[in-house]
């Protein structure tokens, strides 16, 4: 392994087909879209539909494949990485609907849009079947650099720019970390494959202080990517200042992939050894919860306000991690799903009322909404609702799974906290609605009309949020297969060692 | 041949002073050099413990990590001329639009 060897390179092209189909997407749409002005970006937007439309076709005949490598152990094919690539696809397609309107409307430049959400969904589906820490790596990196530019789509907006210098500076900060770790990880353990690495700290190797401080810094730069306490300080700045659909695409799709490459590395090849890390995520699970649902609390912008309850829901995903075990994952997997449709979804209706040259994100523009708007009021509603986690909808099953999976596991007081957290994140999830319901709307209310892509955006997401509520076994099923073929990966490494041995 | 750990101080140094620099320097342009400099200390370690280890993975590595810093130096200098446009500063303290 230490020497290169072309005969062991084991080249499958078919479980890249979905990555290769989402990057050839990209160039045609920034090909296509040297002619097309910022007014008349609409067309790009349906090229991008189509090519994530062909590559969710590409995704479904991986699903129920048995686990195996491909590229000498640098991509993983299984259940785990087509989960989070249809459902990274998916985002991607809501995302693309609520800009259809909305790219032209804010002169965004339609042809780099469209092309860099295109990319950054490309690295998130390259971190879910990453089998090795340099693939990881440059998904995060191919994510992070797309994204660095969407926020600051909006060059004439100083708040735009803002949000842009201050992700990309702490953003490469923590790349930095993340790097420097899987640097001293390689020097531990020999390796950048996840199952020799894992074998190494379950091993004689496992206390060493290079693979543990490797080990930390990895958590550091997670930690940023996934907005977690005390590595949030970005989110509200950057959610608030960037475009509200790239908003929207970063509370979710980012979250999506570091997740898929964070409870790769940690629940499915680290959870042996879950002894050394699992303290450290109790502590960081609890603060980013109660940070980000009391700061929640005060805020005065719907996006900030978002922001915050992004960073709480993280902490939500954390306490599953805490758990660790295969319950735990497959609850996590869940709760990403159900977290994705409901803030697509909230963030729909956030883009919805906002116009160019006016930015309608603080919580007072939303006074009487129920009046002005009764349909959009209400899909607020419903979408708050889910994210405060009240039956039946999304939120409250994938609430459920998680804390009960964190009870099983022995982790009373955390769920006591996670419990306490989303009391009080009801405080200020509902505070929208009397807001939207319970006050005098302004003069001159906010003109509306319905435009096919947010309508289009906003019936899949309620569609998202109230199936997986209502029906949540056969996503449930899906989750837990998932997350046990990602688990399958580590039994026949260990069995390959064993034989080895 | 220097021995590893020799190498492995510097560039434990080099991505100590790279985050000192980001944590306490305020000028974006200096900042952005830090960063610079963290990735390049993990570029040194990633090739020192390829040749102590006798793997050709830390070499190839860094063929990966100089395209990505590459990459996020040309967005990361196209963000600064965008903000210094319309805020004529470099300095991180000013960007205060939005709470920091």
């Amino acid at each position: 392994m230490n020497h290169f060897n072309p005969g062991a390179l084991d080249i499958l092209w078919l479980p890249l087909v979905p990555l290769i189909v989402v990057a050839v997407g990209a160039v045609v749409v920034l090909l296509a879209g040297v002619r097309v002005s910022d007014d008349d970006s609409e067309g790009l937007g349906w090229i991008a539909l189509a090519f994530l439309g062909a590559a969710l076709l590409f995704t479904l005949p991986l699903i129920g494949q048995s686990s195996s490598t491909a590229f000498a152990g640098a991509i993983a094919i299984d259940n785990y990485a087509a989960y989070f690539e249809i459902t990274v696809i998916l985002t991607a397609a809501v995302t693309v609907l609520m800009s259809l309107e909305y790219a032209p409307d804010f002169r965004l430049a339609g042809a780099e849009y469209y092309s860099l959400l295109l990319f950054a969904a490309l690295g998130m589906m390259l971190m879910a079947a990453a089998g090795d820490l340099i693939v990881i790596f440059l998904g995060l990196e191919t994510m992070s650099i797309a994204v660095y530019v969407l926020s600051g789509l909006m060059r004439q907006d100083p708040r735009s720019n803002e949000a842009a210098m201050k992700y990309f500076v702490l953003g490469a900060f923590s790349t930095g970390f993340l790097l420097y770790g899987i640097a001293l990880v390689y020097g531990a353990t020999d390796t950048i494959k996840l199952g020799p690495i894992a074998a190494a700290l379950a091993g004689a190797k496992g206390g060493s202080p290079l693979l543990l401080a490797g080990l930390g810094l990895l958590l550091v730069g997670f930690g940023f990517k996934v907005a977690a306490v005390p590595f949030h300080m970005w989110t509200p700045d950057v959610y608030e200042g960037a475009p509200t659909p790239v908003t929207a695409f970063m509370a979710v799709g980012i979250k999506l992939g570091a997740f898929a490459a964070f409870l790769r590395i940690f629940l499915v090849y680290f959870g042996a050894a879950a002894t050394h890390w699992n303290q450290v995520l109790w502590v960081i699970a609890a603060l980013t919860m109660t940070t980000g649902n009391l700061v929640a609390l005060v805020q005065g912008n719907i996006k900030r306000m978002l922001a915050y309850s992004a960073i709480a829901h993280a902490g939500y995903v954390l306490v599953g991690m805490t758990a660790a075990g295969a319950q735990a994952g497959s609850a996590v997997l869940f709760y990403l799903l159900a977290y994705a449709f409901t803030n697509l979804g909230a963030f729909s209706v956030v883009a919805a009322l906002e116009r160019r040259g006016e930015r309608r994100d603080a919580i007072a523009d939303y006074r009487g909404l129920a009046l002005s708007h009764p349909g959009l009021a209400a899909l607020m509603v419903v979408f708050l609702l889910s994210l405060t986690g009240v039956p039946p909808l999304a939120g409250f099953v994938g609430k459920f799974y998680v804390f009960s999976a964190a009870l099983n596991a022995g982790y009373v007081w955390l769920t006591i906290i996670a419990v306490l957290n989303s009391v009080v994140s009801a405080y200020y999830y509902l505070s929208v609605v009397v807001v939207m319901y319970m006050t005098e709307g302004e003069a001159r209310p906010i003109a509306v009309q319905a435009q096919p892509g947010m309508v289009a955006a906003l019936a899949l997401s309620l569609i998202g949020t109230v199936m997986i509520g209502v029906y949540p076994g056969p996503y449930m099923g899906a989750a837990s297969s998932a997350f046990k073929s990602a688990l399958s990966h580590t039994q026949v490494s260990s069995r390959q060692l064993k034989l080895r041995g | 041949m220097v021995p590893i750990s020799y190498v492995f101080g510097l560039s434990a140094a080099l991505f100590g002073i790279g985050v000192c620099g980001v944590l306490v320097r305020r000028n974006i342009i200096v900042m952005i050099m830090s960063i610079e400099l963290m990735l390049n200390a993990a570029n040194l370690a990633f090739v020192a413990l390829g040749r102590s280890l006798g793997s050709t993975d830390g070499q190839v590595i860094v063929f990966f990590v100089i395209t990505v810093a590459a990459a996020e130096a040309a967005v990361g200098l196209a963000i600064v001329i965008s903000i210094f446009r319309s805020r004529e500063t470099a300095n991180a303290d000013e960007f205060n639009l939005m709470r920091w």
